[in-house]
C-alpha cells in the first residue's frame, strides 16, 4: 500500500516537473501547422543566448532570450528564410549566436586542428613502425646465445651478467 | 641531434599548451566581441525619456564624436557605473547619450533626479528592439562613435575610473583631432 503511494507521488512530482519544464521555455506562440512548430523549435535550438552562454535560445529564460524567440518568431511569421534570421542575429551579436561556426580563416584551427593532429600521429606512428621493421632481428651476440643454450639444457642460469 | 629532439618537441608543446592555457585564465568568456565594431550605428528613433512627446534618433548623434551609454534601474552595475559616468561627464566635453533599455519611465527619470545627469538626452528603449539592433546583451553597454557615425569601440560591462582614464577618454582625443 505504502509502496504504491510512493509512486503514485513520484510519478506525479515527475508530471509537474515536465509540465514546469515546457512552460517555462514556450511562449504562447501561435503556429498555423504543427510543421511550422517544429521548424521554429529547431532554428531556435541551433542558436545561442547570449546571456546564459551554455543555453540555446530554446532553454533559456533569459530575459533577452524571450526577447529574441519573439523576434525569430516575428520573422518567420513575415515569411522570411532560416538563412535570413540567422544573418539578422549574426549582424547584431556575431557568429556567437551559432553553435556551428562558418569556416574561415578564422576558424580554420577549430575545424581542420583535429585533422592535422590525425594526420601528424599516423606519420609518426608509421615511421616508429617502419623503424621496428628495420631493426636488426639478432642482437644478441655469439657468447651470449651460447650461454642462453647452456642454460635452457642444464636449467642452469649460469653466471651473472659480466659488469 | 635527434636525442635532443625527443625531449624538446614534449618540452615545445608543454610551453605552448600552458600558453594558450595562460591566455584562456585573463579572457572573460563572458565578453562576446561586437560585429559592429567598425560600421555605422544602427538606425532608432524613440520617444525622450524626459518627454514622451518629443524624439531622438541616431541622427542626433551624427556629425560628432558621441558615446552611447545603455543602461537601465534594474541593472545592479549600472548603479555603480553611475558615478563613472558623472566623472566622465565633468572630465570630458564629449556627448554622451544615454539609451535607457526595458525599463520604467517614471524609475527612470527619478534615477536620474536622484543620482545626478550625465546625460545629454536619454532615449527610452521600452521593449529593447533598439537594444537588438545595437547587439546589446546586458546593461550597462557603452559605445563610442566616430564624427561620421562609425562605431570605433564598445566597453561591455561597467566602466570604471581605470577604463575611463586608459582607454575611453584617450580614444576619444584621438578622435576628436581633426585630421
Amino acid at each position: 500500500m505504502i509502496h504504491r503511494i510512493i509512486t503514485a507521488l513520484a510519478l506525479g512530482l515527475l508530471l509537474c516537473c515536465a509540465t514546469l519544464q515546457a512552460g517555462v521555455t514556450l511562449e504562447s506562440f501561435k503556429f498555423a501547422t504543427e510543421q511550422e512548430e517544429q521548424h521554429f523549435k529547431s532554428l531556435i535550438e541551433q542558436l545561442r543566448c547570449l546571456v546564459c552562454q551554455n543555453q540555446s535560445l530554446a532553454d533559456s529564460d533569459a530575459e533577452l532570450a524571450h526577447d529574441l524567440r519573439a523576434e525569430v518568431y516575428g520573422m518567420m511569421q513575415e515569411g522570411q528564410s532560416d538563412e535570413q534570421i540567422v544573418e539578422f542575429l549574426v549582424d547584431r551579436y556575431g557568429d556567437f549566436v551559432l553553435y556551428n561556426p562558418p569556416v574561415k580563416p578564422s576558424t580554420w584551427l577549430i575545424w581542420f586542428g583535429p585533422f592535422v593532429l590525425l594526420l601528424i600521429a599516423a606519420m609518426l606512428l608509421f615511421r616508429s613502425l617502419r623503424r621496428q621493421q628495420q631493426a636488426p632481428q639478432h642482437d644478441i651476440s655469439e657468447a651470449e646465445r651460447q650461454r642462453l643454450e647452456k642454460a635452457l639444457r642444464d636449467g642452469n642460469p649460469g653466471e651473472g651478467p659480466q659488469s | 641531434m635527434a636525442r635532443y629532439l625527443r625531449y624538446l618537441v614534449p618540452l615545445l608543446l608543454f610551453v605552448l599548451l600552458a600558453g594558450l592555457l595562460y591566455r584562456g585564465l585573463s579572457l572573460d568568456p563572458k565578453i562576446v566581441p561586437s560585429p559592429l565594431i567598425g560600421k555605422p550605428m544602427p538606425s532608432f528613433t524613440l520617444t525622450r525619456l524626459d518627454d514622451p512627446g518629443a524624439t531622438i534618433s541616431d541622427a542626433d548623434l551624427r556629425g560628432k564624436v558621441s558615446v552611447l551609454n545603455v543602461w537601465a534601474t534594474w541593472c545592479t552595475s549600472c548603479r555603480a557605473e553611475h558615478e563613472v559616468l558623472l566623472e566622465f561627464a565633468r572630465a570630458s566635453k564629449v556627448a554622451i547619450y544615454g539609451l535607457n533599455y526595458k525599463d520604467n519611465r517614471a524609475d527612470a527619470q527619478r534615477w536620474l533626479r536622484q543620482l545626478g545627469n550625465p546625460y545629454i538626452a536619454n532615449a527610452f528603449d521600452a521593449d529593447g528592439r533598439t537594444g537588438i539592433d545595437w547587439g546589446v546583451y546586458g546593461a550597462p553597454e557603452t559605445f563610442i562613435m566616430d564624427r561620421d557615425g562609425i562605431i570605433r569601440h564598445k566597453h561591455i560591462g561597467p566602466l570604471t575610473s581605470q577604463v575611463l582614464a586608459t582607454e575611453i577618454l584617450p580614444l576619444i582625443a584621438k578622435l576628436e583631432t581633426p585630421e
